[in-house]
């Protein structure tokens, strides 16, 4: 039996979050990859594959909060990706919480660059994300992110 | 050439102002800097408020030293790019970030040796004055690692061995 390809969407804010994912892009093989970020800047980074942008929201601002999550649900709402994952910040966590609504595996790779506490956005996705790591090994515990390598 | 970069989301003057200043001082003027939001703009050093990806590249590529804010995505293509690096961690205390993951960045990259770091506006400029104590960390490759990817990896096909049953 032929396995189903798995739609996955790989969504992050811009800079060093974008950086970040597309480190990760060899464990994506396979999937029918979604690339989501929130500049158009960034597509020509990704060749041929599907790329999506959506608000940004990097000042925790009540306006700009509303209008990402509101962009990220419609993405999330369209496209039903089957696994989705995301290394920050607040898009990536709308999209781990409407995921987890809609039924999808999440995964949140805490940024490399919250190396003494996890991002706000890091904390407020535990509770929606089945795989919720920390890129550092003194930010794992019992009860906290896992460690599992970083993207260095 | 030096590159200077302070990523494209939040000014951060007090960076371009040491750089402007060791610029005056010396006469350099291999210098280029992508200033992003910052709305004063450096007297002695070529600047753009930003540079199409394209571009960044090709002078990341061809750049002698980067100078920047302690962010991990330049940080990372430094790396990847076999760049020397000199970051000055952005301060929440300043104003010059919402919170202080950048000193932390700073104090951890400097201890795995990835990058160099001064971290108040005096040490900049010191160690501007010695460009060649500014070497280049190990070259990395264009991936995680494969610990991280086998982890991720293991993750994803076990969703699809269950929807294949």
């Amino acid at each position: 039996m032929i396995k189903p390809r798995l739609k996955l969407l790989a969504i992050s804010s811009g800079g060093g979050h974008w950086v970040q994912m597309l480190r990760l892009r060899p464990a994506l093989v396979g999937c029918d990859v979604i690339f989501s970020t929130v500049s158009e800047s960034y597509r020509s980074e990704i060749g041929d594959a599907p790329f999506r942008t959506v608000h940004d929201a990097t000042q925790w601002e009540k306006f700009s909060l509303f209008r990402s999550a509101f962009s990220v649900f419609l993405l999330v709402y369209k496209e039903r990706p089957d696994v989705i994952i995301s290394t920050g910040s607040a898009p990536g966590f709308f999209a781990i919480f409407f995921g987890k609504c809609f039924g999808a595996r999440t995964i949140w790779l805490d940024s490399l660059a919250n190396a003494e506490v996890l991002s706000l956005s890091g904390r407020l996705a535990k509770p929606f994300a089945d795989l919720w790591l920390t890129q550092w090994p003194h930010l794992a515990s019992m009860n906290g992110p896992e460690f599992k390598g970083n993207v260095l | 050439m030096i590159f200077v970069t302070v990523g494209s989301d939040l000014p951060f003057e007090r960076l371009l102002k040491t750089v402007d200043r060791w610029a005056a001082e010396t006469g350099c003027k291999e210098i280029f800097a992508q200033i992003g939001s910052s709305r004063w703009t450096p007297k002695h050093i070529d600047c753009l408020p930003f540079l199409p990806p394209s571009i960044f590249k090709e002078r990341f590529r061809t750049a002698d030293l980067i100078v920047a804010h302690a962010g991990m995505g330049t940080i990372l293509s430094a790396l990847f790019y076999e760049k020397p690096i000199l970051v000055m961690p952005r301060r929440a205390s300043l104003g010059e970030d919402r919170n202080e993951h950048q000193l932390a960045t700073a104090r951890r990259m400097q201890a795995l040796g990835k990058a160099h770091v001064a971290f108040d506006d005096a040490e900049m400029l010191s160690r501007l004055q010695n460009l060649n104590a500014l070497v280049t960390a190990p070259k990395i490759g264009p991936y995680a690692g494969e610990d991280l990817l086998n982890a991720l990896r293991e993750f994803i096909d076990c969703g699809q061995q269950k929807s294949a049953a």
